[in-house]
């Protein structure tokens, strides 16, 4: 019924975290966002206040790229592992039409109070390369042992 | 320009009841296709035992009640989110009545390309109904000055 996923023990550092691709970002997902998470800084939605801004336009919430990250890390360790600590970097703004690419690798692996933990690094770029966020997570994975 | 006088400044402890119809519109202006955030009968078998929230929800907090920022002297139009951290000790579950507050942690300035920037780190910690520390939530957002 679950969508297992990983062991601990078939987890190696370097590995790779195989990469996500989102749906083009659109304005009214914006909009969403906006009213989903509560944030209605203007600069996101309405386009002649980011003009004004001297943003050449509305910008995605920075948020919602954590989100895709969220959305990655989740969906790479499944319903078996556990999430323990996400952190980002925002290094670059992404607009409607951009096209988000997730990658990752891991870092390290380590055993601490009974648990099995994965410590990866974390990326977004853009369809021009250009990395968004970087960040770093934690996650807890059953073990075989 | 922030005075450094604001650190230690915490916002009153604020309720939020976490809707599922909430958790789902969240869910959906990411593009998050996770049953968990979905599909109650699918969670109900989970090991969560119900509909949880995404990793990045407790931004959703941010926004709701007396923010911490709110009083001092920000142009938002120029604000920019840096970095941002979470920690998860349990999951948020719909149906959990999640309280809250947020202080400031440090206040900095920097100088970049662009001239001098305010840093202003914030810090949230989540309790659910049982009183048990859910999430640890740092903010670090930058003001062009």
């Amino acid at each position: 019924m679950t969508a297992a996923g990983p062991y601990f023990e078939d987890v190696n550092v370097a590995d790779e975290i195989s990469s996500l691709t989102k749906a083009p970002i659109t304005e009214v997902q914006l909009v969403k966002y906006a009213g989903a998470s509560g944030d209605f800084n203007p600069i996101h939605t309405v386009h002649h206040y980011a003009e004004k801004a001297g943003l050449g336009g509305v910008i995605a919430h920075g948020m919602l790229s954590m989100g895709f990250v969220g959305e990655h890390i989740t969906k790479w360790m499944g319903e078996t592992g556990t999430l323990k600590r996400l952190g980002v970097r925002f290094i670059a703004i992404t607009r409607p039409g951009d096209v988000v690419t997730l990658t990752g690798r891991i870092t390290g692996k380590s055993e601490s109070d009974g648990e099995h933990l994965v410590q990866c690094e974390l990326w977004a770029e853009k369809q021009d390369g250009t990395k968004t966020v970087t960040g770093t997570a934690t996650v807890s994975l059953p073990s075989r042992v | 320009m922030v005075d450094k006088s604001v650190i230690g400044k915490t916002t009153p402890t604020c309720k939020m009841d976490v809707e599922k119809g909430h958790i789902r519109r969240f869910a959906q202006a990411i593009g998050d296709d996770n049953p968990l955030y979905y599909d109650e009968e699918y969670a109900k078998k989970s090991r969560y035992g119900g509909i949880i929230a995404p990793p990045t929800f407790p931004t959703v907090f941010g926004f709701e009640g007396e923010r911490v920022l709110s009083g001092l002297d920000i142009n938002y139009a120029r604000l920019l989110h840096g970095e941002q951290e979470y920690e998860y000790l349990k999951p948020i579950m719909a149906g959990d009545t999640i309280r809250f507050s947020t202080k400031i942690t440090d206040v900095d300035v920097k100088e970049g390309k662009g001239g001098a920037m305010d840093i202003i780190k914030t810090e949230m910690a989540g309790y659910n109904q049982h009183d048990e520390k859910v999430f640890v939530a740092r903010s670090t957002v930058v003001i062009r000055r």
